[in-house]
């Protein structure tokens, strides 16, 4: 067997020496480095690569870019699959798999097919028409047709590949490396302005890759090397290949996709620090669009045919890769550029049989000397409407029916020409995508038969072909002229104009738009054979036809209602072609159906690269506390609090967790514990007016509050509804200590920053984010204060010295520390908070002084099982729908203390829970006299009909009455068996075990809360079908007195 | 993404930055306002189809609050401000 039996000997960018082994559909093949799988392909003479979306009919590669709609395969195995890929894009490497998509059993013989003598089922909208009804029967039909009208196959396994993502900042951006993006970069760069050039191909040039033109009297890759010579030398260039821009963004981002390691034979992670892909966010402050055009085609029948392609792709095959797509070509155009076909496909050793021209003018004179020159028959005023498969190549073309055309219209003249290739080339469409994407706005130029840039919305400047300028010396112009004025609009001035090489003048004739051929009729072409305008999706003329008669006849019904240009290839050698046919039809100009919207991304981006690096554990910034490493080495389980790694409880040998937390809840109640709340937000106030503008964001009043004091405080969000609680202390005169929940350290943060700078700007204040300067830790239990004084160097901490939310300073084994004499658990406790770097050392001092008192670390379930005994409001019920009142308002002890928020009305309530003399850690925090009239956050929405209602949900503490768990999230109903809906009363916001009340208990929210006190209610949960029988009472479930925190 | 100019630091992408929203609302006098006007406040904003200013914090850069013009329909920048500064009017191109 002839090892690539349509390769030519000599020519193209390949090395021949280095040949590459891969497997396509599980057969092996040999290619040469350089080629792309679809250049492989071809050269070992395989046309049939894949099966249509819907019909089934056999395709083969048509274009050689990202144009491709064709030949999309399933590419590499296993975790690495991947599917839709164009076969044209993919580089070849060694050891590279590929296999055909949506063909069963084999792309051959595909059982499937049967749709396309079926395909009188499957018109355009056929989902809806068909299978939709009747409504129950879609379930059963969806499985199998999205089976039968499938793409790819996703993998299953996680990606073993790196990915990586990468900023980058340029005066000018160039997008595109042909002859008007390499003129664009190079006078850029002349002025100084960092310049980016990126290109989509491997190699610079464009379509100087493929092109019989000379530049300075050489071939024109001999300059484009020159250029990147001259580029690559400069420090304020980069250039990046295999990248494709994908997406035009606001003020001017662009991402672009770099493909890394595609090229080359996977290696797993831990062999390569190389990325497969890079993402590059590239901020520009001007953008040079220079991304060229998209070869069209002709719509004819049977035009899907594996063997009729693309007039630019076969040049391409032939100039780049040695390879002749056929042995005896036909070439079909309305335009000059498809003459240079077949200069190109003679080089590589095919035949070129004849060139059909639409045009009534014929060619320009340049494109006929080629013509003559190679003796190639011209057929003008002509063109093919059907391509024929034959007997022995039942896949692929085997002739094509020429017939004489005029205004339109076929005339009657035909003839048949035995074939096994056509390069069509039915114009140039101009890559306006990114254009489009960033706003700009479209013209449609009739002389040019294709839709042009009208209008920039965006800093950035258009060269070459995507201005509909398709002759080579315009282009280095326009490139040039783009690059100069690029810089100069970012303040550049160029220092030197760049000499454009010698060109070929070609006087071209201009092109006669030619869309879809009239169906031909006769005997000789029944049944009418099918014409393809969107090959990805299977769009036929005969859909468009359909969807005019519907009246689906603006652009983004026809698109909606046949899925023209919806597939992966986003329609780009369709869409043009499917408008045309609707104007024509509805007798309106093109411009006037409209024109598609592009969005991003330009082609598919793999989800890894989007995703690049931030995956895993560098999804998001992981925050640990200075005692992480220590928590780990002592058993501790971590859980994720927000960013916030924590010890969730500390396991001992043989004790399961649930053990474990009841241990340590227990050890605290009755000796003394040690827990890590780092994690607290802690913010630094610092200034003459601090005091003023506490009073203003919490709800308590501040202005009395003495150095070496601790107050508990509350702060509402403008709406009334309390948004987060947490610790001021006095420091010294004009500094403040403040801590917020772990959850709420950044919006508090943000919140107080808000009124600071914008609502009171008057006030004299600083406001400092210290919370990752600060460690901290909590001691706690009835001993904490014998642990306390241990450590400490030479400090009384008596109570009389340091009394309940009293403030002192110390220094432990030397390290400076702050005392705060607070309790979140209800018992004897202490926070001592230090430098974030002494916090470990000062962790290690309490154990170790706390060995003889048999101290204990506990975690964050222990602190939750303690702050519920305590009636301690966090998380679940600060969840934004709860004002001050529904906490503390009833309560009798709160009432007589005088400690209730100042400015809330207080009198004319009947929301009295019952009577307790004690009160909790945070009501001990509010002092002092209550004033009314002064302003606070909250304060003026507090007195609205819904916040001072009887009926709101107020604070209880819920007992379990049958000794069973109380499920999360629970809600509270007043009985059970009745009929659903049933009124629900509340919910449940917090609860655990206790395991020193050895009773399931829980916070709730209950409406009217204080009338339920002492009955029976129901927690009930449908969703675990549980329903707790649950005791209403206080919600302090411990030492209500408050005695053991005073004492 | 958006570039947005901080008077404080330059033109720094909108990763950088926290979106409030209305910059034009001002916290009424608590002492005087009515009920309605206070409701308000907290509640009604205006969703204006064109230029519209807007509040946005540095958070990862300065932590400044700033006033940002932004045409919220093309997404065009239009000024920005220091939290207690105004936003210098467009000035209007005289025909040549
Ligand atoms: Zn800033």
């Amino acid at each position: 067997m002839i090892q690539q039996p349509f390769r030519a000997p000599s020519g193209g960018a390949i090395n021949r020496s280095k040949p590459l082994n891969f497997k396509f559909n599980g057969k092996p093949y040999t290619g040469y480095q350089g080629d792309t799988l679809a250049s492989a392909l071809l050269a070992n003479g395989v046309k049939l690569v894949g099966r249509s979306f819907k019909y089934h009919r056999p395709r083969g590669i048509m274009t050689a870019g990202v144009e491709e709609p064709n030949a999309l395969v399933q590419l590499r195995t296993g975790n690495r699959t991947e599917p839709n890929i164009r076969c044209t894009q993919v580089e070849l490497f060694d050891g590279l798999e590929a296999t055909s998509q949506n063909c069963w059993p084999s792309v051959d013989f595909d059982v499937n097919a049967l749709n396309n003598l079926l395909s009188p089922l499957f018109p355009a909208g056929f989902y809806n028409k068909t299978f939709m009804w009747p409504a129950g029967w879609w379930m059963k039909y969806e499985h199998r047709i999205r089976k039968i009208a499938g793409l790819g196959v996703a993998p299953t396994e996680p990606d073993p590949d790196r990915y990586a993502k990468r900023f980058a900042h340029c005066e000018v951006l160039v997008v595109g490396g042909g002859p008007a993006g390499l003129m664009a970069a190079l006078s850029a760069s002349k002025s100084g302005a960092r310049t980016l050039l990126i290109d989509d191909n491997v190699i610079l040039g464009g379509a100087l890759r493929d092109s019989t033109e000379t530049l300075n009297g050489e071939s024109a890759m001999v300059w484009v090397t020159a250029i990147k010579q001259q580029l690559v030398q400069m420090e304020n260039v980069r250039i990046l290949t295999r990248t494709t821009a994908f997406g035009y963004y606001d003020d001017n981002l662009l991402l672009a996709c770099e493909r890394v390691g595609d090229h080359l034979p996977p290696l797993e992670p831990s062999q390569s620090r190389q990325p497969r892909q890079r993402i590059w966010w590239i901020r520009a402050n001007q953008v040079v669009l220079a991304t060229g055009s998209i070869e069209r085609p002709i719509v004819f029948g049977n035009n899907d045919l594996p063997g009729v392609m693309l007039s630019s792709a076969v040049r391409s095959y032939a100039r780049q890769h040695g390879v002749r797509c056929g042995d005896k070509a036909v070439v079909m155009t309305n335009n000059d550029s498809a003459y240079h076909t077949i200069a190109a496909l003679i080089e590589s050793g095919g035949k070129v049989l004849a060139i059909v021209d639409s045009r009534s003018t014929g060619p320009g004179k340049a494109a006929l000397d080629i013509a003559n020159q190679h003796e190639v028959e011209v057929i003008t005023r002509a063109v093919v409407v059907n391509a024929n498969g034959g007997k022995y190549t039942r896949k692929g073309l085997a002739s094509v029916d020429v017939n004489s055309y005029a205004n339109g219209e076929i005339g009657n003249e035909s003839r048949t020409i035995e074939c096994d290739l056509l390069a069509v080339s039915g114009g140039w469409n101009p890559t306006v995508h990114l254009f489009s994407q960033s706003q700009g706005k479209l013209r449609y130029d009739d002389k040019l038969a294709c839709f042009v840039p009208h209008a920039s919305v965006r800093p950035q400047v258009l060269a070459g072909s995507i201005n509909g300028e398709f002759a080579t010396r315009n282009c280095l112009i326009e490139g040039a002229n783009a690059g100069r004025l690029a810089a100069e609009k970012a303040g550049f001035v160029p220092r030197e104009f760049v000499p454009l090489p010698t060109c070929d003048k070609i006087m071209e004739k201009p092109i006669e738009a030619c869309w879809v051929i009239p169906v031909a009729k006769g005997r000789k072409f029944k049944p009418a054979a099918k014409q393809f305008i969107d090959f990805q999706n299977d769009v036929t003329s005969s859909d468009v036809a359909l969807a005019y008669r519907e009246g689906y006849q603006s652009v983004e019904h026809l698109k909606r209602y046949t899925t023209l240009g919806m597939g992966t290839d986003q329609g780009r050698t369709s869409n043009v072609n499917g408008l045309a046919m609707m104007a024509q039809l509805s007798g309106r100009s093109i411009p006037e159906v409209g024109a598609t919207t592009f969005r991003p991304p330009f082609s598919a981006i793999s989800m890894g690269a989007i995703a690049s690096n931030e995956t895993g554990e560098n999804f998001m910034p992981l925050r640990r506390t200075p005692m992480h490493e220590w928590h780990l080495e002592n058993g501790a389980t971590m859980v994720n609090v927000g960013a916030w790694q924590r010890a969730q409880c500390y396991q001992r040998p043989g004790e399961t967790m649930m053990e474990a937390i009841y241990r340590e809840g227990r050890h605290v109640r009755e000796k003394v514990g040690i827990v890590d709340v780092s994690t607290l937000g802690t913010i630094a106030l610092r200034g003459r007016d601090v005091a003023e503008f506490l009073n203003r964001v919490y709800i308590n009043k501040w202005m009395k509050l003495p150095v070496g004091k601790v107050r508990y405080g509350l702060m509402l969000r403008e709406d009334g509804h309390v948004a987060d609680d947490g610790t001021t202390t006095r420091i010294s005169e004009n500094e403040y200590y403040m801590t917020t929940t772990t959850a709420s350290a950044g919006p508090v943060m943000s919140h107080l920053e808000f009124y600071a700078q914008t609502v009171w700007p008057e006030l004299n204040l600083h406001i400092t984010s210290i919370t990752d300067q600060w460690g901290g830790m909590a001691l706690a239990g009835p001993d904490s204060r014998k642990v306390l004084e241990k450590a400490v160097d030479a400090s009384d901490v008596s109570n009389d010295s340091i009394g309940f939310m009293g403030y002192q300073e110390a220094t432990i084994d030397g390290y400076p520390v702050r005392i705060f004499r607070i309790t979140f658990s209800g018992e004897l406790a202490y926070e001592i908070h230090v430098s974030s770097d002494y916090a470990l050392s000062v962790w290690e001092a309490f154990m170790r002084v706390g060995k003889e008192f048999d101290i204990t670390p506990y975690g964050t379930e222990a602190l939750s099982m303690l702050r519920i005994e305590k009636g301690h409001i966090v998380g679940g019920e600060l969840d934004g729908r709860t004002t001050a009142a529904d906490f503390y308002l009833g309560c009798q002890s709160f009432k007589g203390s005088g400690t209730e928020p100042h400015g809330i009305k207080k009198d004319g309530h009947n929301r009295v829970m019952r009577s307790t003399k004690g009160s909790n850690m945070s009501e001990a925090g509010f002092g002092g006299m209550q004033k009314t009239g002064e302003d606070f956050i909250g304060k003026r929405a507090l007195d609205r009909p819904g916040m001072v209602c009887d009926s709101r949900k107020t604070l209880v503490g819920l007992i379990s009455e049958n000794g069973k768990e109380i499920k999360r999230g629970s809600q509270l109903i007043e009985k059970l068996g009745d009929t659903p809906p049933v009124k629900m009363l509340g919910h449940v916001s917090s609860k655990y075990y206790s395991a020193n009340l050895q009773q399931h208990i829980g916070l709730g929210l209950l409406e009217r809360g204080e009338q339920w006190m002492g009955k029976t209610i129901y927690a009930a949960s449908p969703l675990t079908d549980t329903y707790v029988p649950v005791k209403v009472v206080h919600h302090v479930f411990i030492d209500p007195e408050g005695a053991l925190a005073r004492g | 993404m958006l570039l947005i100019n901080c008077p404080h630091c330059g033109d720094r992408a909108q990763t950088e930055f926290t979106y409030r929203g209305d910059a034009t609302v001002q916290r009424p006098d608590p002492a005087t306002a009515s009920q309605a006007q206070w409701l308000d406040y907290i509640y009604f904003r205006d969703n204006p189809c064109g230029p519209h200013i807007e509040w946005w914090q540095h958070s990862a850069g300065c932590r400044q609050w700033i006033k940002v013009k932004r045409n919220v329909q093309t997404h065009e920048m239009l000024g920005s401000a220091d939290a207690t500064g105004e936003i210098a009017d467009e000035i209007e191109e005289a025909p040549a």
